[in-house]
This record gives C-alpha cells, sequence and structure tokens, in this order.
C-alpha cells in the first residue's frame, strides 16, 4: 500500500516541527533512555530484565507516596522522592537477581511474575489506601503532589522537565561503570562468561544482584521522571508497554548505554509523532508498531541487507547472541 | 468453601489455563528444538485476531479456528526465516514478531471494526464427553469445556509422546542439544528447526483462537495481555517439558479463576490481591521446590553449516 508522502507529513511536524513538537519527543524518550538503559545493563551480565515494566510501576509509586505523603522543602522534599523512586525501582529489580544468584529461579519468571504482582499492586492501593480523599475525585489517583517535589519543566510553557537531564546522566553514569569501572568490568565478565568470572575471582553471586537492583532502580527513575516531571500525581495503567518498549530500545541500541538514547529518540519521536499523524492523516497510530518492528528487523539482521543487495559477508564478524545467554543458570 | 465452589473454580481454572497450556507447548517444541520462543505474545495475539476476522466474516466457527492456527504458523515462519536464515538474534526476532502482532492487529481492528458497533460471533459451544461429564467432581472439572480446551488437553500428551517416545522427537531434541552433531549424523538441522518453530506458531495460533472464539465473542487490542510470556514463565516452571507445563499451566489457571470465584460468591476482599497470590507464590515457592532446570543445550545460538 503506498502512502503519499504529504500524509506521512504529519509525522514529521508532530515529532519535530515545532519547539512542542520535540519537547514532546523528548518526554516519550526519557522513558526510553531509562528503561533501555535498565534492560541493557542486565543484559551486559547475560541477565534478561524482562521485569522493567514492573521496576518503573513501583518507582513511580514510592515517587510519589513520598512524593504527596512528604513535607519538606523544595530541593529536600524533591531529592527525597527521587531517591524513593529509585530505591522502589532497586527493590524489585533486587528481588530476582537475589532469586536468581542464590536459587537458580529463572528470572524470565521471577520478573514476569513480579510485572504482574507490582501493576496489581498499584492498582489496589490507587483504588484504596493511596487514593485521592478529595470527594470531588472519582477516578483511582492519587492525591496531587505539591511543587516542592516537582522535577522543574527546563523551557516553559513546554512540558519536556529535569528528568530528560537525569535520564542523560544515566546513560553517561552507566557507560562510565561499564567501560571505567571494576565493578563495570564484573559485570561484562559474568555477561560473557560465568564460569571464566568465577576464576577470575569474581563473585558471580553478588554481581547479578548487584546488576539487577541498578538496572531496577534506573527504571525506577523512569517511573519517577513519569509522575514527579509530568503529571505529579499517579494514575494505573500511565506505564503500560514501557517496558516492553525499553527492551526494543534496548536491542536497537545494541545495548550500549550511549547506543541507546539516538534509539530512545527515535521511538520518542514515532510515538508522539504517531498521535499527530493520526490527527492530520488519519493513519492509525498502530502503524507506528510496524514500522518499529521494521526498523528492528533491518538493524538487526545485516544478513538481509546484505541478501538483498547481493553483498558478500564480510570476512570475520562477532555477532552478540543475547539469545545464546536464554539457558544460563536457569 | 463448599465443595461445590470449588469444583466451580477448578472448572473455570482447567477453561482459563486453555491458552496458557497451547503457549506453552508452543516454547516446548520451538525450544526443544534450540530456537528461544518469546514470540508466543505476538504469535498469539495474531491468531487471537485471526480467530475473530474470520468468525466474522464467514460465519464459520471451524475455519476460524483453521484460520487461527494458519495465522500463528505464517507468524512463526516469519520468525524461523528471521532467526534461522538470516542468523536474527532469536530474542530480537521474537520481539519483532510481538511488536508487528500489536501493529497488524490494531492496524485492521481500527481499519475494519472501529466504525459503528463492533459486529458480534458466536463463540464455541461446551462440549459435554457423554459419561466421563457425569463422573461426581472431576466430570464438571476435567470433562465439561470448550473443544479448544479438549484440542489442548489431546496435545499435551500427544507433544508428550512425540517428544519423548518417538524417533521424531528424539532428533528434534538432538538438534536442540547438539545440533552439530546431529547434522553430522544425517540430520538436517536447518529443516528440523523450521519445521519444530511452525508447529510451535500453530499450537500458539490455536491458543490465540481461545480469546476470540472459546471465550468472549469479541476482539479488543492487546487482548491476549500477556499470558504468553506467562505461558513463557510456565514452560520454564514445567522444566520445558509437555506435562510439566500443563501443571504450572493449570496453577496459573487457578490465579484466574480465584478472584472471579470470590466475586461470584460475593466475597469482598481487593480482587487485585486474591489475583496476585499465586504469582507470589511462584515467586516463593520456584526455588525452593525446583531443581535447576536444564534447558536445551544449544539453545539461542542459530546454527551455521560449516
Amino acid at each position: 500500500m503506498a502512502t503519499p508522502c504529504w500524509r506521512t507529513a504529519g509525522s514529521l511536524e508532530g515529532s519535530l516541527g515545532k519547539p512542542d513538537a520535540i519537547s514532546e519527543s523528548l518526554v516519550w524518550a526519557t522513558p526510553y533512555i531509562l528503561g533501555g538503559l535498565a534492560v541493557s545493563l542486565a543484559f551486559k551480565a547475560g541477565l534478561f530484565n524482562i521485569g522493567a515494566e514492573g521496576q518503573i510501576a513501583v518507582g513511580a509509586l514510592t515517587a510519589v507516596f513520598v512524593g504527596y505523603a512528604v513535607v519538606l522543602p523544595w530541593p529536600l522534599h524533591l531529592l527525597a522522592a527521587v531517591a524513593a523512586g529509585v530505591l522502589g525501582g532497586a527493590a524489585w529489580g533486587f528481588i530476582p537477581g537475589a532469586l536468581k544468584a542464590r536459587t537458580g529461579a529463572h528470572e524470565v519468571i521471577t520478573t514476569i511474575m513480579l510485572n504482574y504482582v507490582a501493576i496489581q499492586v498499584t492498582s489496589w492501593l490507587l483504588s484504596g489506601p493511596m487514593k485521592d480523599p478529595s470527594p470531588l475525585v472519582v477516578v483511582a489517583q492519587t492525591p496531587k503532589v505539591p511543587e516542592s517535589a516537582w522535577l522543574p519543566v527546563l523551557v516553559e510553557p513546554y512540558r519536556l522537565h529535569a528528568g530528560f537531564l537525569l535520564a542523560l546522566l544515566a546513560a553517561v553514569a552507566v557507560w562510565l561503570l561499564l567501560t571505567r569501572t571494576t565493578v563495570g568490568f564484573a559485570i561484562a565478565t559474568v555477561g560473557a562468561n560465568p564460569n571464566a568470572a568465577r576464576y577470575a575471582g569474581i563473585s558471580v553471586a553478588q554481581t547479578m544482584v548487584l546488576t539487577m537492583s541498578l538496572a531496577g532502580g534506573l527504571a525506577g527513575l523512569a517511573g519517577t521522571g513519569e509522575v514527579l516531571g509530568l503529571n505529579r500525581y499517579h494514575t494505573p495503567g500511565f506505564s503500560v508497554g514501557y517496558g516492553f518498549d525499553a527492551i526494543a530500545v534496548a536491542l536497537l541500541g545494541r545495548s550500549h548505554p550511549l547506543g541507546l538514547i539516538p534509539a530512545a529518540l527515535l521511538f520518542g519521536a514515532l510515538r508522539s509523532g504517531a498521535t499527530r499523524m493520526q490527527f492530520l492523516s488519519q493513519i492509525p497510530i498502530d502503524v507506528i508498531s510496524i514500522i518499529q518492528a521494521l526498523i528492528l528487523i533491518f538493524v538487526a539482521a545485516p544478513e538481509i541487507v546484505r541478501w538483498l543487495y547481493r553483498l558478500r559477508a564480510p570476512r570475520e564478524e562477532t555477532r552478540p547472541q543475547l539469545a545464546a545467554h536464554w539457558a544460563e543458570g536457569g | 468453601m463448599p465443595i461445590e465452589v470449588v469444583v466451580g473454580m477448578l472448572a473455570i481454572a482447567g477453561s482459563r489455563a486453555t491458552p496458557l497450556v497451547l503457549g506453552a507447548l508452543s516454547g516446548v517444541k520451538s525450544e526443544r528444538a534450540g530456537v528461544v520462543n518469546i514470540a508466543i505474545e505476538g504469535t498469539m495475539l495474531a491468531g487471537t485476531f485471526a480467530g475473530f476476522l474470520i468468525g466474522v466474516y464467514t460465519g464459520s466457527l471451524l475455519l476460524a479456528v483453521i484460520g487461527a492456527v494458519l495465522v500463528g504458523a505464517l507468524m512463526a515462519l516469519l520468525n524461523a526465516v528471521l532467526s534461522i536464515r538470516f542468523l536474527v538474534d532469536q530474542i530480537i526476532s521474537g520481539t519483532v514478531i510481538s511488536i508487528l502482532a500489536v501493529g497488524v492487529t490494531g492496524y485492521c481492528n481500527r481499519q475494519l471494526f472501529m466504525t459503528g458497533a463492533p459486529p458480534g460471533q458466536a463463540v464455541l459451544p461446551p462440549i459435554r464427553l457423554p459419561g466421563l461429564a457425569d463422573l461426581p467432581v472431576l466430570g464438571r472439572i476435567l470433562f465439561e469445556h470448550k473443544a479448544i480446551t479438549f484440542a489442548a488437553m489431546l496435545l499435551v500428551i500427544t507433544v508428550h509422546v512425540v517428544l519423548f517416545h518417538a524417533a521424531w522427537g528424539l532428533r528434534l531434541r538432538a538438534v536442540g542439544e547438539h545440533p552439530l552433531v546431529a547434522e553430522t549424523v544425517g540430520l538436517s538441522v536447518f529443516r528440523m528447526r523450521y519445521t519444530a518453530v511452525v508447529l510451535a506458531g500453530m499450537l500458539a495460533g490455536l491458543g490465540g483462537a481461545y480469546f476470540t472464539l472459546g471465550s468472549v465473542p469479541h476482539f479488543e487490542p492487546l487482548m491476549t495481555n500477556g499470558r504468553g510470556f506467562i505461558a513463557l514463565a510456565a514452560m520454564i516452571f514445567g522444566k520445558w517439558t509437555p506435562l510439566g507445563s500443563w501443571g504450572a499451566a493449570l496453577l496459573f489457571g487457578v490465579a484466574e479463576a480465584l478472584p472471579v470465584t470470590l466475586q461470584i460468591q460475593g466475597i469482598n476482599v481487593p480482587f487485585q490481591l486474591v489475583g496476585l497470590l499465586p504469582y507470589v507464590l511462584t515467586i516463593v515457592v520456584l526455588p525452593g521446590l525446583i531443581a535447576r532446570a536444564h534447558p536445551p543445550a544449544a539453545i539461542g545460538v542459530p546454527y551455521v553449516k560449516r
């Protein structure tokens, strides 16, 4: 089906056309960067973090709780709420990490289960114990977070908030961690070959627990940014699908902490552009998922491009196989 | 709880477990041949929509089920071509399938059904197996279900027998454990893997059909709602065996049936908390109950002929 080029204009205009459109793209990219980091970091240690979804949800929950229930002056309150969000996510990542390290329970099962637990607990808390007590509020949502715990908006009057800067900082921090520190070396070694790591005196168990906790913390920060930077309250279901998109971002960025920034920006632009495209040209928003899938195929499969253009394969190619870790220690 | 309530709950559990059983079997089939199957969710979703679409336009439930199975096979074929022919990382190809299924089903649903009232269609009628269904207790739990649920039970046994008591299953497992050796003794690793992945897709497609043909007569975007991943968990829980996966899937079926039952009984507890009990239970029990599972040795590694 051929689409006239003017019809796709809505997408470009919606994602890159005007300052507010750029702002929206970056707003979308923020949780993608952090979620992508959470998935990538775990990949580096040979772990499958399918649990970014749950870690984002719990991070949002703990951050918003400290946000509305605690009274503190501005910088302290924000710091406390962000710390709570990161710790909440980290705790949710620690559980599968510790279970894997101590008992060998497959992290794919435990993270999926924890996603469901997080979603259900959120749904219960927001419609019960954490619900806004105001009689005017009938839907399940928390009270508003006071301004003292807001992640500040970067450029008025747009929605882009400081969470985006935190995401960029986090990416650089993860990159430094992996390339410049012994902890990062341990993570990469465990990911490359757990047995070799063991012989080299690296504690595989400790490294796994630490990696999953850090990954959870990053995802928790993603949830924190959404509640303290965007809505300033919490409703169930706002982050549905972020964890899955995060996996796609991590794959597109080849699990490189800096490489996934452009991947997250691309997905962010696609997502924010999709809304406008649907409005302007009646192209359903779902097309974006199809485009995402095609991008992934062509990025991940140099073989296809070579086959299409009849190119010869380079003599030696190192091909990172994420899937080969599937069975390790399961 | 009175016994009828428990029996009723287990009957619901058996029904709700159907897509999980089929999804888990799909995983077993593919992964035993050495191909990671995280495409279950997407394949299922495609089957769900295909079943609905064909059911609406042809009015035939049989054609709808067959269509769902064939579309499942088609999705799996794409997965196979990507991961076996083009050596795409199997995690990536599975993710591609899942994203693609969300996009394609969402797009078609919006284009075809979003204007005006969603068309309804019939769902499969429950079948009472004569004689067996009248057994006390067991009759209602095991022998009074939709055809897809009976098919799932039969398929569990079939896959078990084929995998562990037939030459073809031995070959399949050889390809998943040590493809080079399998190739050396004259098996075609490529052909075995293609076959296994496509069969796996058919199982997942059938599982998807449960949602629109066995459960409710309409389609919603993202209707499978993570069931494919729960099925994957059931497969790992069941140590990559059909029977073990069945047991695990039934456990998750109980998880889904419990809140429904409590609601019917008018017992007032937060349904979200009851609903998550079995998931928590899995996390708590899994490490103690199950020793380290042994997945197929060559899983996740694309085979390159030398």
